[in-house]
């Protein structure tokens, strides 16, 4: 039973008879719980690392066992274990407070998923960034009369910066990677739309081909960006490199 | 939370369990054979082999595996009926078990990881021990077999460990081409008998039981490797 082939500039086109815009929109919202699962993974990543170095006793044990369990789990079922979680936590929540039971946004729970997982990785890479910036350096600033968050601000982000940057960028490699697993628990991105728009033009190989073109753009792109970004970052340290 | 089902799929999960580690174990051997060749040809290969390898291995670590597998088992799948005489001579290819495929992906997947971390690691073998080598009349091969691999896998070793817990962290996936791995054997629990919570925290338990295993395994072999370390 094989549908007709349709040619692929049909196939791809815009419009009712092709698979092109479904795929670019479905692109852009891989896109899209990509950056904001980062932005808030890192976010959480940052308080996490804080709390590491300086937080109290409690707080340095939680944080150990959610990065420890976090990171040893395969991203799977931690995406399927908090996706269900997070939705019927939040429908007992609003029942609790009166409120009937709530669809939550696909969008909204993919990119919870994502940051909570990310979130872990993140911690570690960015504490151990810090936890490299030379105690001198802050002794100084303290010594300048820097209040503790004028120190952060100006002496420890940017020290920590380059150092925490190719951690990062593996980061983002991987949670665009990772964000194709939404898809398992029903989320249309872009593996899904990938499935559905095979399943219905039977014309698997070619589809699954192109998907893997736009992840491949999305990954390449990104290390030539995050590739600036560190030169940017860099400007001003020597290099061993250009010592040598 | 309900647990009373555990004794009526101690079977399926058993038995998941056992693909779960055969895709692993397969794929982790398989895949690390290939990654010294994909290594092997960016590092001493001709341009054209190590464009190849290299591609490859940006391929792979630029797409998602889900998505590799789903070309593979899905894509590549539908094409073989196409081919003329596939369909009347060769029907096994055309019934191919999903395992099969998944053993593929997992096997090229990890080739790709490991192919560039074995790049480096043959690269970081100092020159002088390999120019003893040739010193004292050994082949190519001899060299390779003798210093250059075994000085390179030394120096990955540590990182290994990582990849094999990465790579046991991707085994769930072949549940979504129809393979009974653990989490296979958990969905089924999770259709049958309406639950959620329950199939998928006893495999994640089951997983970090495997993780701690790995990583005693690798300590425990990394004990037994003759090296002056400072720390």
């Amino acid at each position: 039973m094989i549908a007709a082939a349709l040619p692929i500039t049909t196939l791809l086109s815009f419009g009712d008879s092709g698979y092109g815009d479904e795929l670019a929109w479905a692109a852009l919202r891989t896109i899209e719980i990509s950056v904001f699962g980062y932005g808030f993974g890192i976010a959480l990543g940052l308080g996490g690392a804080l709390g590491k170095i300086a937080g109290p006793l409690w707080l340095k044990r939680v944080l150990g066992i959610y990065t420890t369990l976090f990171r040893a789990l395969p991203e799977l079922i931690l995406i399927m274990l908090l996706y269900y979680a997070g939705t019927d936590g939040l429908n007992r929540l609003l029942s609790g407070v009166g409120l009937g039971p709530f669809q939550l946004n696909g969008l909204i729970a993919s990119i919870f998923v994502l940051a909570i997982v990310q979130g872990a990785y993140a911690t570690e890479v960015l504490r151990a960034a810090i936890s490299a910036v030379p105690i001198g350096q802050l002794e100084a600033a303290s010594a300048m009369g820097m209040s503790a968050a004028l120190r952060f601000r100006r002496i420890t982000v940017p020290a920590m910066l380059p150092l925490a940057l190719p951690g990062l960028a593996n980061l983002w490699l991987n949670i665009t990677k990772d964000s194709a697993l939404v898809s398992i628990v029903g989320y249309t991105e872009l593996a899904l739309a990938t499935q559905q728009a095979a399943g219905v033009s039977k014309q698997y190989f070619v589809i699954y081909l192109v998907a893997q073109g736009i992840y491949l753009s999305i990954s390449l792109t990104s290390v030539w960006l995050f590739g600036r970004l560190e030169k940017n970052l860099r400007r001003g340290q020597s290099l061993a490199r250009a010592a040598a | 939370m309900r647990w009373d089902w555990v004794p009526d799929y101690a079977a399926a999960l058993a038995h998941g369990l056992f693909i779960t580690l055969l895709v692993l174990v397969v794929s982790v051997f398989l895949g690390f054979a290939l990654a010294v060749m994909l290594a092997l040809a960016q590092v001493r290969g001709g341009m054209i082999s190590s464009f190849i390898s290299k591609c490859f291995c940006n391929y792979i670590r630029g797409t998602p595996l889900l998505m590799q597998l789903y070309l593979l088992y899905y894509g590549v799948g539908s094409l073989f009926p196409l081919i003329p005489g596939v369909r009347e001579h060769l029907q096994w290819l055309v019934r191919l078990d999903a395992i099969y495929y998944v053993l593929m992906a997992f096997t090229l997947s990890f080739a790709g990881y490991e192919g560039e971390i074995m790049r480096g690691a043959f690269l970081a073998v100092p020159r002088g021990e390999l120019e003893a080598g040739e010193a004292i009349g050994m082949s190519g091969w001899q060299i390779l077999r003798r210093i250059w691999l075994p000085s390179a896998l030394y120096k990955v070793l540590p990182t290994l460990a990582g990849e094999v817990i990465g790579q046991l962290k991707s085994t769930p996936l072949a549940f979504t081409v129809p393979v009974m791995d653990l989490m296979g054997a958990a969905h089924k629990v999770m259709q049958d008998k309406y639950l959620i919570y329950e199939p998928l925290l006893l495999v994640a338990c089951i997983y970090l039981v495997l993780t701690w295993a790995i990583t005693s395994g690798f300590s425990l072999i990394e004990r037994q490797i003759p090296s002056r370390r400072s720390v």
